[in-house]
């Protein structure tokens, strides 16, 4: 059982958890229970043709999985997957992004 | 020297002159002058036409003899005036008992009140090329760290380090690559400040509301280190100004508000070489990595496209702990001076994840991507008359 570590600015779709188990075998399976468990992350996390979308990092532990396999990288019962969105802060003066 | 004998026994035994009577002495030959602390101490200030031998901790047995022979070289001989002095006038009282008791030393003096006394009375001392008195003195937290020492506080005051952003990471990155003698700060911000920053931003306070960013930093830097130079730039950086004020600098700091100015001064930062510890902060996280030109990877090779606008929200829109700018800023100012010096590992490779609500660092391994636009090995040379040329990022952002 994997844990999925979800980004503060994810948790108000995962009704605030932080951390969440799964049972996925691989990073892309774990990732998707967690859009079936939590609806309101599918399309922050994948794109409509369902790959990963591109603005989204992931790590199997500390290793992003793109130098790895992808979502098809195993993930076992003691890793952890990392979700990491980019973060530009300031102090709200543009706020086109 | 018997257990219940304390120091200030030993100096009411020893031959004590002061300082006036030294400098006298030396400058009429009568004596010789030596200098017996710690190597490191020596790099820091001594007296003009002196010699050297190390003491070491209180003249032991063990090194009694080989100190008594470099003592006697610079003598001429065992009969010879010596005056020994150290940092405070303890070391050489000790060093001058031991000479005296066990070496067959007849004239040996110990300079009362050490070198710390001869300066307080402004008597001069010769100092490495570079540095004067007070920055002897400023510094001298930073002089006396081995990996530090006058060499690294030069780099230091010889540095050129800029500011994207003179706001939250700014701000305390700024006040302490300041206070550490960082010789010039560049500062680019192009806003006024308002109360509402006063929570993070402390490079400002209450008296600054309404002044220009880049003004009040000046004001604070300049009351809180004299060596610093505070180059003012007000704008905001853009495609037309980037490639003009990099240039001049060593190390950039990014503490930019929004994504297009990040990904232009990784453009632009990849270029010209340039290294850029960039940081980022909002509500309880903080995120921080060293981008160091075909090193490691570059911005672009994290984060190959910008998040949408609800992924990534400002500040201003979701809130943010003030303290988390100045951890991270201060994580900044930290990489920055190991860059400067060449000491220690910097974040290459590394991006460093701070939850403070947990008060938990979590360490990120980051990879030159071999398909980056900008540094990847298909990347395109840039001709020099292409330099100041930029895609679009807004467009790019706006995805």
């Amino acid at each position: 059982m994997p844990t999925i570590k979800v980004p503060p600015v994810l948790r108000p779709q995962t009704d605030g958890e932080a951390e969440v188990q799964v049972d996925g075998g691989t990073v892309g399976e774990a990732l998707r229970e967690l859009a079936d468990r939590h609806p309101a992350t599918k399309d922050q996390l994948f794109s409509p043709e369902g790959d990963l979308n591109r603005y989204v990092n992931v790590y199997l532990n500390d290793e992003d999985v793109r130098v790895m396999n992808g979502l098809d990288t195993s993930a076992a019962e003691a890793d952890t997957v990392v979700i990491l969105p980019a973060m530009a802060g300031g102090a709200g003066r543009f706020s086109r992004i | 020297m018997a257990s219940t004998e304390t120091l200030d026994d030993i100096k009411a035994r020893v031959k004590q002159v002061t300082p006036a009577e030294t400098r006298a002495a030396l400058e009429s030959g009568d004596a010789v002058v030596i200098d017996t602390r710690d190597a490191v101490n020596r790099e820091d200030a001594r007296i003009e036409g002196d010699h050297y031998a190390p003491a070491g901790q209180g003249a032991s047995e063990a090194h009694g003899e080989e100190f008594a022979e470099r003592v006697e070289q610079a003598a001429g001989d065992r009969g010879r005036p010596v005056i020994l002095y150290c940092g405070a006038g303890n070391r050489s009282a000790v060093a001058a008992d031991v000479l005296t008791k066990d070496h067959g030393f007849k004239d040996v003096a110990s300079m009362s009140g050490g070198l710390t006394l001869w300066e307080i009375q402004g008597l001069p001392v010769v100092t490495p090329e570079g540095m004067s008195a007070e920055q002897r003195n400023r510094y001298s937290r930073h002089t006396l760290l081995p990996e530090v020492g006058v060499e690294g506080q030069l780099k230091m005051l010889n540095a050129k380090v800029l500011l994207i952003g003179a706001g939250g990471l700014g701000a305390p990155a700024a006040l302490y690559l300041a206070a550490a003698g960082i010789g010039r700060l560049g500062l680019v911000d192009d806003d006024e400040v308002d109360e509402s920053n006063l929570q993070r931003q402390v490079i400002h306070n209450t008296e600054r509301v309404g002044q220009p960013k880049t003004e009040s930093a000046r004001q604070t830097i300049e009351a809180l280190n004299p060596d610093v130079e505070v180059v003012e730039h007000r704008t905001r950086l853009d495609a037309t100004n980037v490639i003009d004020i990099i240039r001049d600098y060593d190390v950039i700091v990014d503490g930019a508000d929004n994504f297009p100015t990040r990904y232009l001064l990784n453009d632009a930062s990849v270029r010209l070489r340039k290294p850029v510890v960039s940081a980022s902060i909002l509500a309880f996280d903080g995120q921080i990595s060293t981008f160091v030109p075909f090193e490691g990877p570059c911005y672009r090779c994290l984060y190959p496209t910008p998040p949408p606008a609800e992924l990534a929200p400002s500040c201003g829109a979701a809130g943010v702990l003030g303290v988390m700018a100045g951890v991270m800023g201060l994580l900044q100012a930290n990489e920055v001076i190991k860059l400067v010096m060449g000491i220690g590992e910097p974040l290459i490779g590394r991006l460093l994840l701070y939850d403070s609500l947990g008060t938990r660092f979590t360490e990120l391994k980051v990879r030159r991507d071999p398909e980056c636009p900008i540094c990847g090995p298909g990347a395109q040379e840039i001709p020099e008359s292409e330099m100041g040329k930029f895609p679009d990022y807004e467009l790019f952002c706006a995805g």
